[in-house]
């Protein structure tokens, strides 16, 4: 049942033979977290390894439509590699093995039938750093819906259609022509981000989309989140705790914790709630340390 | 005195020691060998350049450029034949050896799976294959052309095989560098809006790569120009008295123009040498200049 499954992580239940990975720190009925009522996404069991090396173990989470949902949590817990695995972008990584399954509207998206190109046009992606493409900025936009060979009746409309979305249009609207790369890291990132609404996905993933810039483009940016949220369902990973409580409808908490033997660094989900209730009342210790910044 | 300012006298004093490690004596004598190796190199070859063009100084006029080689008139012989060859050549080295490359370069960045140890193989001989000498070459499209059943191998497509085989391994390596300097993120962001991989070599990849595949084609065909050992074993002749006018017509090439001249006894061949050797040069610079050109031109820093 996939409400529950998030929270079988945090707890153990009646029969269940404890995880070793896991550590039942909680137990205490708090009640159940609350779960997306419409999930658009979700994954089960999720297990990602690059090589011999478990990066991310047993990871269920659902992301509800029309909802921010931030993945927050210590560097090196596997936040960008579920974030990959999302829309498999893993797929791309030599060695790179995942296990489990990733659903897209009831569909599991790492089905043997599935093809990962149509993943990606359903399933978007903004990057860390700004990587506009070097060409002019109309070009950057009609880029993507040229490759996935969408039919569009007039690309000036969909470009301005694009850009207005990214709220870039007022700034951009004279230098079409120009290359993307005379513009600001803060426009340059919505460029990267009109770009992918460009070829009109469901769900947008975003891998710290504002570590790159400054307060007052990171606040931009922040404000096409809230923007976009009507339209699409965003899921983004971000180390701004702020960021996560200012943008967030849910937010999951991840870690990684050693393996007692290699001395790897396994990632794992410890918590997925609603965003108030996790920055208010988080229900297990390590989320309260790493929110508090207690977290050592 | 207060505690701080003691503190910044010392450092100071530990700063200000008038002397520099910089210039110790075994750090000047290396600065002097170093320089002393520096200007051997170009004192040699300045002396050679200027040697070349004070002796062959007296031939620069028209005829070396438009007339054909002659045995009756050593004064007024000319290139034609060589410089017409050697351009001849140089298109159709670049048409066979580009596309090859390139196209070797992309396989193995962008596609190969680096774990095979075929793949593995492949790079491994390529980087052996810069070190052959050119010689062999010259061998290997004599048996080219014997395979796809031509007699006379002296002809453009002869010559243009050899050298085309000779500068394939210095584009692939240059190639593969300029690729490999594309960043990650540009083929990340293709890739994530659902174009293929094929799709993103060839709208993403291949186009911010040009600049460095063109420095290296250029820089390997100016190699290609000056060659003139696998082309003896091709068989071109040491001077033909016409135009070449296809890729079957038999050629010289200004390089074995050359080679045939300066074994001859007259002084007036050795001078006409002389002139032909600068003509190569200047074609020689005309080639890296473009390359250097076409470098600053399309420089992108990402
Ligand atoms: N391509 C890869 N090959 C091998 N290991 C990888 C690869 N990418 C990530 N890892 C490893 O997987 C683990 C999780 O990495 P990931 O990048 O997902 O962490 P993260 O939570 O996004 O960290 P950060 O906050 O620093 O971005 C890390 O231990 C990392 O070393
Ligand atoms: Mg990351």
């Amino acid at each position: 049942m996939p409400a529950n499954a998030a929270y079988a992580n945090s707890r153990t239940p009646a029969g269940h033979v404890p995880d070793p990975l896991v550590d039942a720190h909680d137990g205490e009925s708090r009640g159940l977290p609350d779960m997306p009522p419409d999930p658009v996404m979700e994954a089960f069991g999720l297990n990602v390894y690059y090589g011999d090396f478990h990066a991310v173990h047993d990871v269920n989470l659902s992301f509800g439509r029309h909802e921010i949902t931030a993945l927050i949590g210590p560097s090196g817990c596997g936040k960008s590699t579920v974030l990959r695995c999302l829309n498999r972008m893993n797929d791309l990584v030599t060695g790179a093995r995942v296990e489990g399954e990733v659903t897209y509207h009831g569909q599991n998206m790492y089905a043997r039938n599935v093809d990962p190109i149509a993943v990606r046009t359903h399933i978007g992606m903004v990057f860390q750093k700004p990587n506009p493409f070097p060409k002019s900025i109309y070009d950057n936009i009609a880029y993507g819906p040229k490759v996935t060979g969408m039919k569009v009746e007039n690309m000036d409309d969909l470009v301005e259609g694009a850009l207005r979305g990214a709220a870039l249009w007022d700034e951009v609207k004279d230098k079409l022509k120009q290359s993307a790369y005379g513009l600001s890291g803060g426009q340059q990132q919505r460029l990267c981000i009109a770009r992918t609404i460009a070829t009109k996905p469901d769900v947008i993933l975003m891998d710290e989309p504002c570590s790159a810039l400054d307060p007052i483009a990171t606040a931009r940016v922040e404000d096409l989140m809230h923007e976009l949220r009507s339209d699409y369902t965003i899921i983004i990973v971000t180390h701004n705790m702020q960021q996560a409580a200012r943008v967030s409808d849910r937010t999951a908490f991840f870690t990684a914790r050693a393996d007692e033997t290699t001395g790897n660094r396994t990632g794992l989900l410890v918590e997925f709630d609603r965003t108030s209730q996790m920055f208010s009342a988080p229900r297990d210790k390590r989320t309260e340390d790493y929110i508090s910044g207690r977290f050592g | 005195m207060s505690i701080a300012t003691t503190t910044a006298r010392e450092v100071t004093q530990s700063l200000a020691t008038g002397r520099s490690k910089e210039h110790g004596p075994a750090a000047l004598i290396f600065l002097g060998l170093l320089w002393f190796s520096m200007f051997f190199g170009v004192v040699v070859l300045l002396v050679l350049i200027i040697d070349t063009i004070i002796e062959g100084s007296s031939r620069f006029d028209g005829a070396l450029l438009t007339e054909y080689g002659s045995r009756v008139s050593p004064e007024t012989t000319g290139f034609r034949a060589g410089i017409l060859g050697s351009a001849w050549l140089m298109v159709f080295t670049a048409l066979f050896a580009v596309p090859l490359g390139i196209a070797a370069a992309l396989y193995l960045e962008e596609f190969a799976n680096r774990d095979r140890w075929w793949n593995r193989l492949i790079e491994l001989n390529l980087q052996n294959l810069a070190a052959v000498p050119s010689i062999v070459y010259g061998l290997l499209a004599v048996a080219v052309m014997a395979l796809l059943g031509f007699d006379n191998s002296g002809t453009v497509l002869g010559g243009a095989i050899a050298l085309a085989l000779l500068i394939l391994p210095v584009i692939i390596i240059t190639t593969r560098e300029a690729v490999r300097a594309v960043p990650r993120e540009i083929r990340d962001g293709s890739l994530a809006l659902g174009a293929t991989v094929w799709q993103t070599t060839w709208r993403q990849t291949l186009p911010s790569a040009i600049p460095g595949i063109a420095t290296g084609t250029i820089l390997g065909l100016s190699r290609a120009i000056g060659e003139a050992a696998p082309l003896v074993v091709v068989g071109l002749a040491g001077s033909v008295r016409f135009d070449p006018e296809g890729l079957l017509s038999s050629i010289t090439a200004l390089p074995m123009q050359i080679f045939s001249l300066t074994s001859q006894s007259q002084e007036d061949f050795q001078t006409a040498a002389s002139a032909a050797i600068v003509v190569l040069l200047v074609m020689i610079l005309g080639l890296n200049g473009l390359a250097i050109f076409i470098r600053n031109k399309f420089q992108r820093t990402w």
